[in-house]
């Protein structure tokens, strides 16, 4: 296990200066996630057109795992299809949970070093699952529990 | 050397000696207290208050002893009883319904403070929902502590209970609880105080305290978990109603009409957890030789030679800086979280909490989503905070 690993140049650089943040005006989707074990809380805004999400922005406050996640995946899936982002959510869920590191996944590969650290999964998945229920319109906020 | 007595401190995490600075949140086991519950199940156990064979019976006396190793632990004196609960949490909760529910009004009002736990607001917030009553909060000042002016002006004619805590178990504030509790009783109000943070690093005295209800668990005094102790005012326990019912809490049953048993029982519905309270006497005990002045007096030289040092670390922002503190230290450090550092320190073997420590309220009002929070238990000592240190200049070059 290695702290370097978890704590990649990238990572920090996300978690201190979080790529689309702020609040996204007529957002057509919105949804608060939040993780009651560590208080770590952010709500995702997305604009879709022909179900593609052209725009996407994020505001919350958490641990510099949270917001390098939820910074990269915003990056990762503007452009990308609702289908494009489920199938995206299951690798980075495979790469953080068991270690399966798919090509597809591209930057989000930094977060390979998760894996070792069980106790932080939900610190890296936070911002997908929040994304995921801003998808389905999920009426109520997504917890991590 | 008492270190010895926790072998746990012998094993070590992700390869590292283990340093325990997580006590606030439970405390570690001497063997004593393990052997305690082990020859009490390899020995000598039997239920309680059933049989008419001698292992009950002597099982039942030394579960019923116990009440007075508490009542002398806390200097509690005839005007209390004790009675068995599995923690503080649901010792909160009994006064909450027996006391609240059965007796109070929509309308009627609770005080408590703005740095209580979880579990001395939800209790009351229930019984918001429930019947109505009122929720009045004490505010804490920037150092973090209870801002008596302010708690003065809450009470009214309405006002059936103040409810707060001995010691922040984020801040580590002593509150003035002696003089507060004067305050209420001249208004003709009870106050329950919740040790269950002040407990394991003060001597504390009930009878002098005059407090009516004083809540603690045993997990954090280095007993088992899942038994705590409500000590009460006999005369407001007489009056209030069952908490529970069941086996042990009654004195006949038929359909027509169940009389209920005397104090304390008529509170500990079924068969209690005795190992646990065999446990927590060999806890006492075990206290009781090292002294809690000791404790105390060991607590506060560790606090003396750990704050300059963490205030040293540029970045770094205490939170609850009162003169009057138990040994529980909360801090932030600048552009980092807590739940990072947390992570570091983990891997360095040394064990704190991070997070919101179960007070969302107070994080709140110091404006943190979360804090590291270090505390100490009677087996910590300087070199555990030599580490500590060195772990946060490392998180610092690792997360910088």
């Amino acid at each position: 296990m290695s702290l370097r690993e978890l704590y990649q140049d990238m990572i920090l650089d996300h978690g201190k200066q979080p790529r689309n943040f702020g609040l996204l005006d007529n957002a057509s989707h919105q949804h608060v996630g939040y993780n009651p074990v560590c208080g770590d809380k952010l709500k995702v805004y997305l604009n879709e057109q022909n179900n593609k999400i052209i725009a996407i922005q994020f505001e919350g406050v958490g641990c510099a795992i949270s917001m390098a996640s939820a910074s990269l995946m915003t990056e990762a899936v503007k452009g990308k299809s609702f289908e494009e982002v489920h199938t995206l959510f299951n690798s980075f869920h495979e790469l953080v949970t068991k270690g399966n590191d798919a090509e597809t996944l591209g930057k989000l590969s930094v977060f390979s070093g998760v894996v070792e650290f069980p106790i932080r999964v939900k610190c890296a998945t936070l911002a997908w699952h929040t994304l995921k229920a801003a998808i389905e319109h999920n009426p109520t906020s997504v917890s991590t529990e | 050397m008492m270190r010895d007595d926790f072998p746990i401190l012998k094993t070590t995490m992700h390869g590292k000696p283990l340093v325990f600075l997580d006590s606030a949140a439970s405390a570690q086991k001497p063997k004593q207290v393990v052997d305690a519950i082990s020859n009490f199940y390899t020995t000598r156990y039997a239920n309680v208050h059933r049989g008419i064979y001698e292992l009950s019976a002597t099982a039942t006396k030394i579960y019923e002893e116990t009440r007075d190793v508490i009542k002398q632990f806390i200097k509690a004196d005839h005007h209390y009883d004790i009675v068995f609960v599995n923690g503080t949490t649901e010792g909160i909760n009994l006064v909450a319904q027996s006391l609240g529910r059965m007796e109070w009004l929509a309308g009627d009002e609770v005080i408590l403070s703005e740095m209580e736990h979880h579990s001395n607001i939800v209790p009351w917030y229930l019984l918001k929902e429930q019947i109505g009553i009122k929720l009045k909060v004490i505010p804490v000042d920037d150092d973090g502590a209870l801002q008596l002016n302010d708690y003065e002006k809450l009470f009214s004619s309405r006002t059936k209970l103040v409810a707060i805590t001995h010691a922040s178990n984020v801040l580590g504030t002593i509150n003035p609880i002696k003089e507060m509790i004067a305050i209420a009783h001249r208004h003709h109000v009870p106050v329950l105080i919740d040790g269950a943070q002040a407990i394991p690093h003060m001597p504390v005295n009930i009878a002098d305290l005059n407090c009516d209800f004083y809540l603690f668990s045993a997990h954090k005094l280095y007993g088992p978990t899942g038994i705590g102790v409500l000590c009460g005012k006999k005369e407001l326990l007489k009056n209030m109603s069952p908490y529970q019912g069941g086996g042990d809490m009654i004195e006949t049953v038929s359909f027509e009409k169940i009389t209920y048993a005397h104090l304390p029982h008529r509170f500990e519905a079924g068969t209690p957890h005795i190992a646990g309270v065999i446990g927590m006497k060999a806890a006492l005990q075990y206290i009781n030789q090292i002294g809690m002045d000791n404790v105390f007096q060991h607590e506060q030289e560790l606090l003396a030679y750990t704050l300059p040092k963490l205030k040293a670390i540029p970045g770094v922002r205490l939170i609850g800086n009162t003169s009057q503190k138990v040994g529980v230290i909360s801090f932030v450090i600048e552009n980092m979280h807590a739940h990072d550092i947390g992570t570091v320190l983990d891997s360095e073997g040394i064990a704190v909490r991070a997070g919101h420590h179960c007070a969302m309220p107070l994080m709140q009002r110091f404006n943190v989503p979360a804090t590291i929070r270090v505390s100490f238990g009677i087996y910590n000592h300087e070199q555990d905070i030599d580490r500590l240190i060195a772990a946060l200049h490392l998180a610092k070059r690792i997360l910088s």
